[in-house]
């Protein structure tokens, strides 16, 4: 009955995009955008709601409906199990806190209408695509994903980069779908199976499932960001209005991450030993990758989709020794790295969800996303600044909030790893372990940069210097996020327990119950073997830091007195003194960046006595576009101008061609055995 | 009864490293001044500086914010419960199980995140090289140190600090390379977390060579003395925790009589003496690294590091 229910909600967003249309005309843009987003806001906690009910449901009825829509006599199937229901909840819960987030950053908009009629469509289409419960509807679904969210992409059209990004996602994203075709193709088989059940019930032979295992790689991989196939997300994620990144970034690479699950744990049967290898090399690429590109950003918004990047290759690694364990046998082992990736999909889907509405208030109070232009915005966004802080302490995998916990159970499922017997694995897991503790580490130097040159230090501009603070609406749904980040920090057993039917259905193994565990704690295997308390540590760090605050005014000192700061005897610096964002990475770039990204610094003085200004050039180079997308790119331009010259042939040419590709024809047909 | 003296045994350790972090360093300074035929400070010195900068005003920068007053406290309170989580004289502590070692590491790193944007706060160049270097050190360091702490995991099979210093106790362990590869590598993480020479000069002020004081620049007064208290704090959690799972003697569960206990506190004094001498020894006969050589310094921990791990991974009895 509830997959009943859940298609209802998600035709009524259908609906939703008529009659934003029909309203915008005819009732102006302000009443439409609270009308919209009000009625997102409302349906998405219903799908939530629903989501819940299933993943909550003791007893874990499937439930299925196969609708009279799409292919005549075929129908189209849908189904909530476990996982679906899991990835309904981060997919609606998502929707809902944007949804409650543009009611109030929606009418700051410059062409509403632009984007209204898409934005429930796209989250119908999220919806869908996780519903689905065959090849034809996934796949149809997940192109409606990809060409709202595009149309969302290129809703502020006069940016030419906008429309730059816009092209480059729509090329990726028809990359993306072709492969998922052929994959849905080959699992179908010879006989066309294209039902979910028929390929469960008859999973496909080695050699197919290792093709299939590949094109689901690539396919799912590119919408979610995996290494190289990311290049579109930092041009497209940031280029959409900000509760719209926020859904692409915190919500659509999760719906990938779904994809990817259901196809290599659910359908594909028995995983090769080498399927493994390859996740966990990719994830652990990505991650290291993605965040040393966000260090070397300047656009706040693009340093946050660089994050995600990140975050993906965390939750591909995490799923990578899920399969390796998986493949061995050893479910219990599985079960937690699984339960690692899957809370962190979770977690991730919150924090970056709130850092983009941060970054969009600050958009909207500054009229600037370059953060070398920022600064001091704490003095005047308080509020905004305080749950921006919150994500960024979730986001670099520190205690007591959620990012950490994920993490954690994620390095716990690495020590489980020596257990495993295939040498590859023995040596592809501790780099990959050491890759993702380089990854967090530069994680939390990322959002130092992203945090303390936005909100810190003296406004470098007249655009920071004025700023105002966001509205309620934006800021309730700031401030809710940011409470679910804490709860799932200190008390992560429950959130924990309520992944395992998901985890028991794909890997046949789960974590012990954590919610009957003493004092809240979690215990991933045996209390002496490891165990962590957010609640506790919590409690310890909010407690000791109030009696040191408490003794301290009592028995010292509370007087505080106000100076300029020390600026070596120079008065009234000026703000340009302030350290940069690229200083600030200078270092980092140094040690890293020479060889990731070939840099190179060049400094020109001016001839002595002059007084013109010192320069300091820094270059760049992104080597996986230059070695990757340039050489298609020169190669696909290479081919289109020799074609061109087909256009301007005699009519005696254009015959012979004519005669030539019927006799070729004829041939092929005649030797065709 | 148990749950009482269990408690007490807790609070015991969380005074002890409190009252201990101060004259340690009061100690190490000593020594090092000894070592280069001055008389030096009394032992009791940073007791009188923490006291003496606690009762003065705070002189906040005219655009500090709230985050900047706050920071402190959180720091402070951070580095004391990391720090009144390891075994120093006795394990099984009440609240050990509430944070393993790796949970250890990120409270730690939450107290570093913190600093590093206390010094972007006032938007002085000071604060904003002491934190770019800071980031730059704890990004190669942090990776190093999660990698020495799976060597340890898996060699004592858990990641619970009071298990693997038991088991560290126990004739089981034997001499291994990945243990050797892990102590060098943790006395190089140790070092550079702690700022001290060759990565950075606690005695300095000079700006260019400094990291860790030129974050904390525009700190004053209480602020100042409880950045600095952490800071106590965090080279005694390093010299009790490299103390617990290498030289692991005379640490004793609750249950233990009193006898014993004492032992353990004696051992446990007499192991910060000796690191103490040790660490005086080293900073009195090296020079400082210029800012980009550290890199290097680091690298080698992490790749030491990875060796160990890789090597327990490839095999059991490495």
């Amino acid at each position: 009955m509830m997959v009943v229910y859940a298609l209802f909600g998600v035709a009524a967003l259908v609906a939703l995009a008529p009659i934003a249309v029909a309203f915008g005309v005819s009732q102006g843009k302000d009443t439409t955008t609270t009308l919209i987003y009000g009625a997102c806001l409302i349906v998405t906690l219903g799908l939530c709601t629903i989501a819940l009910l299933s993943l909550f449901d003791v007893s874990h009825t499937i439930s299925q409906a196969t609708l009279p829509l799409g292919l005549p006599w075929l129908g189209a199937h849908f189904r909530i199990d476990a996982l679906a229901s899991f990835f309904l909840v981060v997919v609606n819960l998502g929707g809902a806190a944007a949804s409650l987030f543009a009611l109030g950053y929606g009418r700051h908009e410059e062409s509403p209408l632009r984007v209204l009629p898409f934005y429930p469509v796209y989250l119908a289409a999220m919806n869908l695509v996780v519903m689905a419960d065959d090849a034809f509807s996934f796949l149809v679904s997940w192109e409606f994903m990809s060409l709202t969210s595009w149309a969302l992409v290129i809703s502020n059209h006069r940016v030419r980069e906008n429309l730059r990004a816009g092209f480059i996602y729509l090329l990726m994203a028809g990359f993306g779908t072709l492969s998922l075709l052929l994959a849905f193709g080959l699992l179908a088989g010879a006989a066309g199976n294209y039902a979910f059940d028929a390929i469960r019930a008859a999973p496909p032979v080695a050699g197919v499932a290792a093709l299939v295992f590949i094109l689901a790689i690539v396919g799912t991989g590119s919408k979610a960001g995996l290494i190289p196939l990311h290049a579109w997300l930092p041009l497209a994620h940031p280029a959409a209005p900000s509760h719209v990144s926020a859904l692409m970034s915190g919500v659509m690479t999760k719906v990938a991450v779904y994809g990817f699950v259901r196809i290599v744990f659910d359908l594909l049967g028995t995983p090769a030993w080498w399927w493994s290898l390859v996740v966990l090399a990719i994830g652990g690429a990505t991650a290291v990758m993605g965040v040393l590109y966000a260090l070397m950003q300047r656009d706040l918004k693009r340093v946050l989709a660089y994050s995600t990047i990140e975050n993906i290759g965390i939750i591909f690694a995490a799923l990578g020794l899920a399969l390796a364990f998986k493949t061995e046998g050893l479910n219990w082992a599985a079960a937690l790295a699984l339960t690692a990736g899957l809370f962190h999909v979770f977690n991730h889907s919150l924090f970056k969800s709130l850092l983009f509405f941060g970054a969009g208030s600050v958009l909207n109070a500054t009229g600037t996303r370059d953060i070398e232009q920022l600064g001091g915005l704490i003095h005047r966004m308080p509020q905004t600044a305080f749950v921006f802080l919150a994500g960024c302490v979730a986001i670099s995998a520190l205690p007591p909030l959620n990012g950490f916990v994920s993490e954690w159970l994620t390095f716990q499922a690495i020590l489980q790893s020596p257990q495993l017997p295939s040498w590859g694995l023995k040596l592809m897991v501790p780099a990959v372990g050491a890759l993702l503790a380089l990854s967090a580490a530069l994680a939390a130097a990322c959002f130092v940069r992203a945090f303390g040159f936005t909100f810190l230090g003296r406004a470098r501009t007249p655009a920071a210097s004025g700023a105002q603070e966001t509205d309620s609406n934006s800021l309730a749904a700031m401030y809710i996020v940011a409470a679910l980040c804490l709860i799932a920090g200190i008390l992560p057993g429950v959130f924990i327990d309520a992944l395992a039917p998901v985890v028991q259905s794909l890997v046949g193994g789960r974590m012990p119950v954590q919610t009957s565990v003493e004092w809240l704690s979690i215990v991933p295997i045996a209390e002496s073997r490891s165990s962590y308390n957010g609640l506790l540590v919590f409690v310890f760090m909010i407690s000791s830091g109030a009696i040191a605050a408490f003794a301290i005014h009592r028995l010292a000192s509370d007087k505080v007195r106000r100076g300029p700061a020390w600026g070596c005897g120079y008065p009234d610096a000026s703000t340009a003194t302030q350290y940069t964002a690229d200083s600030f990475a200078q270092p980092i770039r140094r040690v890293f960046g020479t060889v990731v990204f070939r840099a190179r610094e060049i400094g020109e003085m001016p001839p002595p006595g002059s007084t013109e200004p010192a320069r300091l050039t820094v270059e760049l180079h992104d080597l996986i576009w230059d070695s990757l997308y340039a050489p298609i790119a020169a190669g696909v331009a290479f081919a289109a101008e020799r074609l061109n010259y087909l256009q301007f042939l005699t009519i005696r040419s254009y015959l012979s061609l004519v005669f030539t590709a019927l006799v070729l024809l004829l041939l092929v047909l005649a030797i065709w055995p | 009864m148990a749950v009482i003296r269990d408690i007490a045994f807790q609070g015991g350790q969380m005074l002890l490293v409190l009252l201990l972090a101060p004259l340690l360093t009061g100690f190490v300074r000593k020594v090092k001044a000894r070592l280069l035929r001055r008389q030096g400070p009394p032992l009791l010195q940073p007791y009188r500086d923490l006291i003496r900068l606690m009762r003065k005003d705070a002189v906040l920068a005219d655009n500090a914010s709230w985050l900047f007053r706050v920071i402190p406290y959180f720091v402070f309170a951070a580095t004391w419960i990391a720090a009144s989580l390891v075994p120093t004289f006795g394990s099984g502590l009440l609240f050990s199980w509430s944070a393993d070692l790796i949970a250890l590491i990120a409270v730690l790193g939450s107290a570093r995140f913190f600093l590093a944007l206390a010094g972007l706060d006032v938007g002085t160049a000071f604060g904003g090289i002491g934190s770019s270097r800071e980031v730059m050190i704890a990004s190669l360091a942090e990776p190093a140190m999660l990698m020495i702490m799976f060597t340890l995991a898996l060699i004592a099979g858990s990641t619970q600090l009071s298990t693997m210093s038991a088991f560290m106790n126990s004739p089981e362990v034997g001499l291994r390379v990945s243990l050797g590869l892990g102590l060098i590598a943790l006395i190089i993480v140790a070092i550079a977390e702690n700022a001290r020479i060759p990565v950075d000069n606690p005695a300095t002020h000079l700006e260019l060579t400094m990291v860790h004081e030129a974050m904390v620049l525009e700190y004053s007064g209480r602020h100042l003395a409880q950045i600095e208290l952490a800071a106590m704090l965090k080279l005694l959690l390093y010299i009790s925790l490299i103390a617990c799972l290498f030289v692991p003697w005379g640490i004793s569960p609750p249950t233990a009589d009193p006898v014993h206990l004492a032992i353990g506190v004696v051992a446990y004094v007499g192991k910060l003496a000796v690191a103490g001498v040790m660490l005086a020894l080293f900073e009195t006969a090296i020079a400082k690294m210029r800012v980009f050589r550290v890199p290097g310094f680091l690298g080698a921990a992490l790749m030491l590091a990875l060796l160990a791990a890789l090597l327990r991974f490839v095999s059991r009895s490495f």
